[in-house]
């Protein structure tokens, strides 16, 4: 019988409308194409026009069709009528929400507003909700950067105005050489996919440095399986081999960096250790071509790397010959390190070698002339084609903030950041640590705060503490305990404020941070310290409203629940004076708006504070007859200045043909709207590399109102104010730290980086396995792992072993073990693993949910199989018996270790289910339905 | 009983590479987006937010550690959906001609009215590629995006299969492998295209690229002391070191 082929359609309706806007799957930013039939989504794909992702798409942004309509959504207003953590809640109007939140703030505004602790999540507004804060007169603001990776951002601030991911990235068209420190997966997860395929298409080479071979460790075509928590020591080594074999580029060191400049090396004096200026605090350096001191931006000066200065009868040497006796020290040799880090010295040295041959062999240049800050015009662009990237992993312990400061000393010295092939900063980096603001914590009763609350701090002085010398801030932030906090210390906002420490608050107000579940350490503990009543019968922690799309399980114990929209039924924008979406050829910014409008009673969360902000009377929300200012968000975000001209957006300002500066424009969003929902102006191409010292970027920037002045800088390859904070320890100053603090200030502020092993405090004596965890990329900082297609890829997650260990402990693939810290024990599943650090074991974060939580059957595999390792991991530190609280943190910037957790394991009995199981919290939105099949242009 | 055609005029289909495959699921999920709005039946899930949620893939993504003889484990990501075979096992089992191999371009193709949910096809294909939907118990398979790739609705630079449109390391490639100047023809010759169980005699037509030899920077991989010369050392301590540096600056 012949077959006769059937006639299809190959031409079907795809959409009625296509609406461009930006996805919120995760951190990254992408533009996409919402496929609307009869007024639903009914498709999402990648916008190919936007900066970010030219197109293409990760699993999370193609399911935002299942987070639209996910069964966990909030409905309306909600406040809490059984106990704290039952779930009990009456549906509330948002006249009675408003106006509780307003009764309950208002007073604490009057008298002390310390009081609220006002702490966002994975906000993508952040310089909204802090210009609310800072209004509010609060000190205690700040978002998730402090347990996420502002080691790595603080580092690379400090270090050259910048770090990765929103500061910058490879030169993805040119790099030969890419080296991944501690990434599986990270926020900039569809650029660097794109990147790794660019790399991989022309046959250059990835090196990944990983415990871990998944992610892109897994296509690294070298894996590096290293011993958790020695990066610092493993890069310091590569950085002894490289600068004696000479591998470091001297020309930029002279030129671009503080290496010519000169140290204070008069033991007794007050200013030991810092670096010679001129009366108007500039840099001086000795010019080769005269031999005399001048400040090292003047014309025509050649920065001497080895000069000796003797200046008021005391001696100064140039910081490449501190860096010098530090770094040749065999201490650093592959042969002393190998056994700790794990690798062996012949391959650190082959590591060394492949760097250093692609960094000087395969140099090039490319014909583009261009003209320094010292006004000397060069022909061509040098390139050296070797980059890095790192983010949390090498950031989330408690050496983070060295750690990241060598690798990026490591780059610095190879001639390699900002420069063809290397590493490029973003707009409107590169900003150095000068050009930030400082913290601000200076409160009036009934007035806003008296600056911007978070900053780089330049020393002692610019610490936020009060009077008494005690921390301004309830997460104790910019305190002597960790003084660089550039991003607060969110993760002991709770602890601290159970405690009292350093003083009681009224009310805490936290939006999307699941801060009772997978976003604390002592999950058990946070929810006992927010469950906790005094003797009165109080709440310990007086209040708390949250703000949240879902029904995470951080609702249960809100007081007053506020219900967000979800990502594609309100405003947003991802702005210039916040977390921008630029690449390194352009500045660029990008909305949200409503392509659907909400089918619950549910408000934007920074509308919500429009509102809230108006009845509170804050000034910054209010008009001069007391009326409310702004409408909703998309009214702020159109017509709010921080400074004349210059405002959220940067695009279509004036008469929607200024950018960077201009009026305000009414029709600004639909300007957006109409160019696909962003905005992008493209760098000259004289000032697309060389940022920091090119005449033409620092021009472009300046016009773009990045800046007010060109403020061309050098790279701290030296970090000036660790030391101001050394000088206190050791008794200098009026501004001095507890005395307990001395000895650890002392010994971690060097300000060249060093490493120091955190395993000690944490008993790794007696718990010789690290723990660690990563996210899925079908996950990764994603608010919806309980997504109907993204659950079905990581439903549960097992504790993954190495070979030695399943055979050392007897255990099976589908057996399950006891993992035990210092601070408490889990019983899991575990499966084997043969590309792991044969003394570390991991597991997927955030995919163990509670029983009743996010609108999950109470059997689903996340509550019965699934499991957090923050049951093993505390805020504080085992006790060392001295008395004192120690914080699991970096002690330079408060970043939370997570990633020093150290185990033991052993076989157990197979549970009926993950251990510790806890009970379940009523749904208040009930349960999904049991079956989809989802089309709706049906 | 169906038969297959001759011979196509062409033979579309997927070149994936393993070299560059990250395991992302961007394909899988862009997959099943376009195909429960688009041809046939949504792909359903069932107990979607339960405690064995369970739904229709048209390619998924698995995981396979692999432990070379010498050197370390490795972790290769390999994303698998119908490879569109030119003896095509599942489209001659097929007791209703529900299953078919299109003439003119090779698409195999399940027409959803005629099939009779009887599973056979499934069986008969080698790589479990064609998964029964369990609401609409109809036999759903990768279409190779037929209503994308020829689509007038859809911008010509947009006529490609979802999950190559979407994934974000470029490791996903369409085109004619009946044309040897296709892009997909010259990858596969440049970088040693394999079929996938080539002894199953399907001759499949989607081809994958293999991943590059790994870890050549480790001991054991051979000669890696070529490398050595780079770090020759310029002083052993750091009063030479410096001695250099003042050589260095002065030459430039």
């Amino acid at each position: 019988m012949t077959f006769q082929q059937p006639k299809i359609n190959t031409s079907p309706h795809v959409s009625d409308e296509v609406r461009k806007t930006t996805c919120y799957m995760c951190a990254c930013r992408c533009g996409i194409n919402v496929h609307m039939k009869d007024g639903k989504v009914a498709y999402i794909e990648g916008n190919r026009d936007h900066p970010v992702n030219q197109g293409v798409l990760c699993a999370k942004g193609s399911a935002g069709i299942m987070q639209v309509n996910a069964p966990s959504r909030l409905r309306k207003p909600l406040k809490r009528v059984g106990e704290r953590g039952s779930g009990e809640f009456q549906e509330i109007e948002w006249d009675e929400a408003l106006q509780i939140a307003t009764d309950w703030l208002a007073p604490i505004r009057k008298d002390d507003p310390s009081k609220l602790a006002f702490f966002t999540g994975r906000d993508q507004s952040q310089s909204f909700t802090s210009f609310f804060a800072q209004n509010f007169g609060t000190p205690n603001y700040a978002a998730h950067g402090g347990f996420c990776s502002v080691n790595m951002a603080a580092a690379g601030i400090y270090t050259m105005g910048g770090a990765f991911w929103e500061f910058g990235q490879p030169d993805w068209d040119h790099t030969k050489l890419f080296m991944l420190f501690g990434v599986a997966e990270d926020h900039d997860s569809n650029p660097i996919k794109m990147g790794i395929g660019k790399i991989k298409a022309r046959g250059a080479r990835v090196i990944g440095v990983n415990p871990i071979r998944t992610g892109y460790n897994a296509v690294a075509d070298d894996w590096v399986g290293i011993t958790p928590g020695t990066d610092g020591l493993f890069i310091l080594s590569l950085v002894h081999c490289l600068m004696k074999a000479g591998k470091i580029d001297v020309n930029y060191l002279a030129q671009f960096t503080n290496a010519p400049c000169l140290i204070n090396g008069d033991e007794k004096s007050p200013e030991h250790g810092l670096l010679l200026r001129d009366d108007d605090g500039k840099e001086l350096v000795i010019d080769r071509a005269t031999g005399k001191l001048t400040p090292f931006d003047q014309k025509g000066v050649k920065p001497d790397l080895t000069a000796t200065h003797r200046h008021a009868g005391i001696s100064h040497r140039t910081v490449m010959q501190h860096m010098a006796e530090r770094y040749l020290s065999n201490e650093y040799a592959p042969e002393a390190v190998a056994d700790r880090v794990g690798i062996s010295a012949k391959r650190i040295r082959t590591l060394a070698a492949e760097i250093a041959r692609v960094a000087f062999e395969e140099a090039f240049e490319l014909d583009q002339e261009w003209t320094d800050f010292r006004g000397e015009t060069h022909k061509t662009m040098q390139g050296r084609p070797v980059s890095f990237h790192s983010m949390r992993g090498i950031s989330a312990h408690a050496n983070g903030f060295q750690t990241c400061r060598a690798l990026h000393v490591l780059q610095i010295l190879l001639g390699t950041v900002e420069v063809p092939g290397g590493f490029r900063f973003k707009p409107p980096y590169p900003k150095p640590a000068t050009a930030h603001p400082k913290p601000h914590s200076g409160t009036t009763p009934d007035k806003p705060l008296d600056g911007p609350h978070l900053g780089f701090v330049h020393g002692p002085d610019d610490l936020a503490l009060k009077e008494d010398g005690t921390p301004a801030r309830i997460d104790k932030a910019f305190s002597w305990e960790n003084p660089m906090s550039a991003h607060g210390l969110m993760h002991m906002v709770i602890s601290n404020a159970y405690a009292g420490d350093p003083y009681k608050i009224d009310t805490l107000f936290m939006y999307m941070a699941n801060m009772s579940w997978n976003s604390s350490m002592n999950t058990r503990g946070v929810i006992d310290m927010l469950t906790d009543k005094d003797e009165n019968g109080d709440y310990v922690i007086p209040r708390l409203i949250y703000s949240d799309a879902y029904s995470s399980e951080m609702v249960a114990y809100a007081d007053l629940v506020l219900p967000d929209t979800t990502y594609l039924e309100r405003h947003d924008c991802i702005s210039l004076l916040d977390r921008p979406i630029c690449e390194a050829d352009a500045a660029a910014d990008a909305i949200r708006w409503p392509v659907i409008e909400p089918d619950r009673d549910v408000r934007g969360f920074q509308s919500v504070l429009c509102e809230l902000g108006a009845k509170l009377g804050l000034p910054g929300f209010t008009n001069e007859d007391g009326s409310q200012k702004y409408a909703d968000y998309g009214d702020y975000i159109v017509n709010h200045e921080r400074k004349p001209g210059i405002g959220p957006l940067a695009g279509f300002r004036g008469d929607g043909n200024d950018t960077g500066r201009g009026d305000v424009n009414p029709d600004q969003l639909d300007r957006y709207i109409e160019n696909g929902g962003f905005f992008v102006e493209h760098i000259p191409d004289e000032a697309l590399y060389y940022k920091p010292w090119n005449s033409a970027y620092q021009d472009w920037a300046v016009g773009m109102g990045l800046f007010d002045s060109p403020q061309p800088y050098l790279f701290t390859l030296y970090v000036e104010p660790m030391r101001r904070f050394q000088l206190a320890a050791e008794g200098h100053g009026d501004r001095q730290p507890p005395d307990h603090l001395r000895e650890r200030i002392k010994a971690t502020m060097d300000p060249l980086p060093i490493w120091y092993d955190p395993s000690p405090d944490n008993h790794g004596d007696q718990y010789p396995i690290t723990a660690l965890t990563q996210r899925p990329m079908a996950m990764y900082h994603s608010w919806g792992s309980q997504n109907a297609w993204l659950r079905q890829l990581h439903g549960h997650n097992p504790l993954y072993l190495p070979t030695k260990l399943m055979r050392e402990n007897g255990l099976s693939d589908g057996d399950w073990a006891k993992v035990t810290s210092p601070h408490g024990e889990i019983t899991v599943p575990v499966l084997e693993m043969a590309a792991l650090n044969e003394n570390t074991v991991w597991t997927w974060n955030a995919i163990g949910k509670r029983k009743g939580a996010w609108a999950l059957d109470e059997n689903a595999p996340e509550a019965t199989k699934g499991f957090l390792l923050n049951h093993l991991i505390h805020e504080l530190l085992p006790p060392k018996g001295d008395g004192l609280r120690w914080a699991n943190s970096d002690p330079i910037t408060g970043q939370a270790a997570w990633f020093d957790l150290k185990v033991r394991i052993e076989k157990a009995p197979v549970p009926a289910e993950s251990q510790p199981a806890m009970g379940p919290i009523k749904s208040p939105v009930g349960k999904g339905p049991k079956q989809l099949a989802w089309k709706v242009g049906k | 009983m169906t038969t297959l055609p001759q011979s196509t005029d062409r033979k579309l289909g997927l070149v994936i590479d393993l070299d560059t495959c990250v395991g992302c699921h961007a394909c899988v999920i862009s997959c099943k987006g376009w195909n429960t709005e688009n041809y046939g039946a949504p792909l359903s899930d069932t107990d979607a937010y339960g405690a064995d949620p369970s739904g229709t893939f048209l390619n998924r993504v698995h995981s396979f550690e692999v432990q070379p003889e010498q050197g370390e484990a490795q972790l290769i990501h390999f994303p698998k959906s119908c490879l569109h075979c030119e003896d095509a096992p599942c489209v001659t089992v097929c007791p209703t001609g529900a299953s078919y191999k299109r003439v003119e371009d090779g698409i195999v193709l399940v027409n959803e009215s005629d099939c009779i949910g009887c599973g056979l096809c499934a069986w008969a294909c080698p790589y479990g590629a064609r998964e029964m939907d369990q609401v609409e118990r109809v036999m759903k398979k990768c279409t190779l995006c037929v209503d994308r790739i020829y689509n007038e609705n859809l911008p010509e630079e947009d006529r490609e299969p979802a999950c190559v449109r979407t994934c974000p390391a470029g490791a996903r490639h369409f085109g004619d492998f009946a044309d040897p100047e296709s892009n997909v023809s010259k990858l596969t010759a440049e970088r040693g295209g394999m079929d996938l169980m080539p002894e199953q005699g399907t001759k499949p037509v989607n081809k994958y690229l293999p991943p590059r030899p790994k870890d050549t920077l480790s001991e054991g991989a051979g000669d890696i002391d070529i490398l050595a010369p780079y770090l020759e050392p310029v002083a052993q301590e750091a009063t030479g070191f410096l001695g250099w540096l003042d050589k260095t600056l002065e030459k430039l």
